[in-house]
């Protein structure tokens, strides 16, 4: 039973920390696809960011400045994108492709460049890290539930995962209830009234493209120097894709995402922990189908079996101003 | 899609047009090797010597070739049913799965004559299999097969490692690897059918499986351009709404589509599994799928088009590994970056250029513009 609670505590925590990045691009995404833009580069931007904040950080040795610079890159390749998508009206679903190759070659090429070692960068110190918040000693198995729930789930974490929860609510009000969002969402759902309001669509959707790329910095730069401590090639592996799953999980919604991102980030967290266990009755789960399984699931959601995920009305159509 | 602006003659459409943009990437790349510090017609001459230089050289661009010819249709054939497949990973990844089921279950029974032809229909089969449900999915759901077919690359990835994992190992084997194929299963490679016949030639990957490619460029041809199936696709994927009044049903051709377009993505096992590893293996599709993406954009969906840039995609996928191992400064992701930038510029900023190139047409051209 102890040991049992143990484990469980320990997948919790384990849950809040893959789950970050995944916020971090569900989050993007969400802003990105409700002003009308597809976004299937989140997965590219976020390699970009993290190359660029692990390089920077070696360089540096400032885990703020590094930040910095993953947002301001990740923010380029969401201006190349609108760019490509917004003034030049190029097919979205297109350009995200690009975007993901060039970064996962950009990324190879020139920390092999630059570090050699393969494409990795150098080992950060402490101090170029984001590093847990509260250092929270081992609580002693005795003592009170709520009291090492606090201390060995919420507690322990760096910066940037706080930050993200935090997010969620500021997306959701941001979309929600501001007149930016408001704005934004009519961007996305029939722009042709935003513009005989007088409004840009352009520069909406250009700022929702900027905002995308800035949030995808933080989840490069949380990958690159607060989970770990340097950049290695393709260090994303599909996690901005399974965040892109968790955002139409959440029906292109901030809380509901939220909570699709932490289903992904606890299926991951238990896959690790049940990799070789007999469960009784079941016997052996293979691997494999958990990890597949946020897949599997937004397949079916997207099919209509568990509700209906409805997208913005004006995505993926590049809006042409009629003379 | 088209862009904005007055009509262009057909050449400068269909030939400048696209040639501008592949430069334009040709241009990004060579930034990309004077960034590294490289002198970019020097790395230009060692991938072309390692493309070309001698037969070896040769038949390992062909090799590639072969793949790249194969996704390139299969995303071209969807394209031009309006679907965007970026599924050809996935089911390339399930037909090579499909090819080896079949020869290492009746390698042992049936003479390489029978084995072959069923093993590439079991390829082709098993990466129609694949793109069937997201397909289906898309026709009769709703659910967009961009976002399916991503999610099914990821399945076809995870399927693959546990029925390696678990199932297809050889016992006693160090790697995730199956038994070998027997020979009866093996596609033969252009050196052993150039030894029969007297000739000498350095052994590469090189295999029959080539001419399946140039044939699959013909059908495609011939199903697209020249056939009653061909015309509804073109419909569907222009105007759909025109298809339903003309009685196509855009449902069944969405299914067809894909399941071709999967088809073909699919056989690109018979060239890796039966050509080339004769064993199952994991990630022998190392990129290919993604590839077919950038040599469709490139080659404009049209079969002439799409050999060239797989030629060249070719070229750039053995040069690049010949450039690798004699300028210890490049790695073989230089090859991804310039796709990369084939995708962007030939697909995202495909119309980036067309304005300028109107504008200097017309004045070029003025008399016509009057008469």
């Amino acid at each position: 039973m102890e040991e049992m609670l143990t484990i469980g505590l320990s997948a919790l925590a384990a849950t809040l920390r893959v789950a970050t990045p995944l916020v971090f691009c569900a989050m993007a995404g969400l802003v990105s696809e409700r002003a009308g833009v597809i976004d299937i580069g989140l997965e590219g931007k976020m390699l970009a960011a993290a190359f660029t904040s692990a390089s920077v950080a070696a360089v540096s040795g400032s885990a703020l400045i590094a930040l910095l610079a993953a947002m301001a890159m990740a923010t380029l390749l969401g201006l190349l994108h609108g760019f490509a998508c917004i003034t030049h009206r190029g097919d979205q679903v297109v350009s995200g492709v690009a975007i993901n190759i060039i970064a996962a070659g950009l990324t190879a090429v020139l920390g092999i460049h630059w570090f050699g070692r393969g494409g990795q960068t150098p080992d950060l110190p402490v101090e170029a890290r984001f590093m847990p918040v509260f250092p929270v000693s081992a609580t002693d198995a005795g003592a009170a539930l709520p009291l090492r729930f606090l201390a060995e789930v919420l507690g322990g974490h760096n910066l940037l995962v706080y930050l993200a929860f935090l997010l969620v609510p500021l997306v959701w009000w941001l979309i929600g209830s501001s007149r930016f969002g408001l704005r934004l969402r009519a961007v996305g759902e029939n722009p042709e009234v935003v513009d005989t309001a007088g409004i840009s669509v352009e520069w909406l959707r250009y700022r929702a493209v900027m905002i995308c790329g800035a949030l995808c910095g933080m989840a490069g730069t949380y990958l690159a120097i607060a989970q770990n401590a340097a950049f290695t090639p393709n260090m994303t592996a599909g996690q901005g894709f399974i965040a892109l799953a968790a955002m139409i999980f959440g029906k292109w919604r901030a809380f509901p995402a939220l909570a699709a991102c932490l289903l992904f980030g606890f299926l991951d967290a238990v896959a690790i922990r049940l990799q070789g266990v007999e469960i009784a009755g079941i016997g052996q789960v293979p691997v494999q189908l958990i990890q597949a399984l946020p897949y599997i699931l937004t397949v079916i959601l997207l099919a209509g079996f568990i509700g209906r995920a409805v997208a913005p009305k004006a995505i993926g159509q590049p809006y042409l101003k009629e003379r | 899609m088209s862009g904005a602006g007055r009509d262009l003659p057909g050449w400068l459409d269909a030939g400048l047009l696209p040639a501008v943009n592949v430069l334009l990437a040709l241009l990004a790349g060579g930034l990309v090797v004077l960034l590294i510090g490289e002198n970019p017609l020097h790395a230009l001459a060692v991938l072309l010597r390692g493309a070309f230089g001698d037969l070896t050289a040769l038949g390992y661009t062909l090799y590639y070739t072969t793949n790249f010819i194969l996704t390139g249709l299969a995303v071209a054939v969807a394209f031009h049913a309006g679907l965007f497949n970026i599924g050809g990973e996935g089911q390339a990844y399930i037909g090579g799965l499909g090819i080896g089921l079949l020869l290492l279950a009746l390698d042992r029974y049936l003479p390489a004559i029978l084995l072959l032809p069923l093993g590439l229909v079991a390829a082709a089969a098993f990466g129609a299999a694949f793109a069937f449900v997201p397909a289906w999915l898309q026709a009769w759901r709703g659910s967009h097969v961009v976002i399916t077919t991503i999610m099914f690359n990821f399945i076809a990835s995870a399927l693959m490692v546990y029925l390696m994992v678990n199932v297809l190992i050889a016992p006693g084997a160090l790697n995730t690897e199956s038994r070998g194929i027997l020979p009866s299963g093996h596609l033969p490679q252009l050196h052993t059918i150039a030894a029969a016949f007297g000739f000498e030639m350095p052994a590469t990957p090189l295999n029959l499986s080539l001419l399946w490619a140039l044939t699959c460029c013909m059908l495609v041809y011939l199903y697209v351009w020249r056939s009653r199936w061909g015309f509804a696709l073109r419909v569907v994927g222009h105007a759909p709404r025109a298809a339903v009044y003309a009685g196509i049903r855009p449902q069944r051709v969405t299914i067809a589509a894909m399941c071709i377009s999967g088809a073909l993505a699919g056989s690109v096992g018979f060239n890796e599994i039966a050509g080339v590893h004769h064993r199952l293996l994991l990630d022998f599709v190392a990129g290919y799928g993604f590839t077919g993406i950038a040599v469709a954009l490139m080659g404009r969906n049209n079969p002439i088009g799409i050999l060239l840039a797989a030629l060249l995609f070719g070229t750039l996928y053995q040069g690049g590994a010949e450039l690798a191992f004699e300028i210890p400064a490049f790695t073989r992701e230089m090859v991804t970056v310039l796709q990369g930038f084939v995708i962007l510029f030939s697909g995202a900023l495909a119309y980036m250029n067309r304005p300028w190139i109107v504008r200097l047409h017309a004045r070029l051209s003025p008399a016509r513009e009057v008469g």
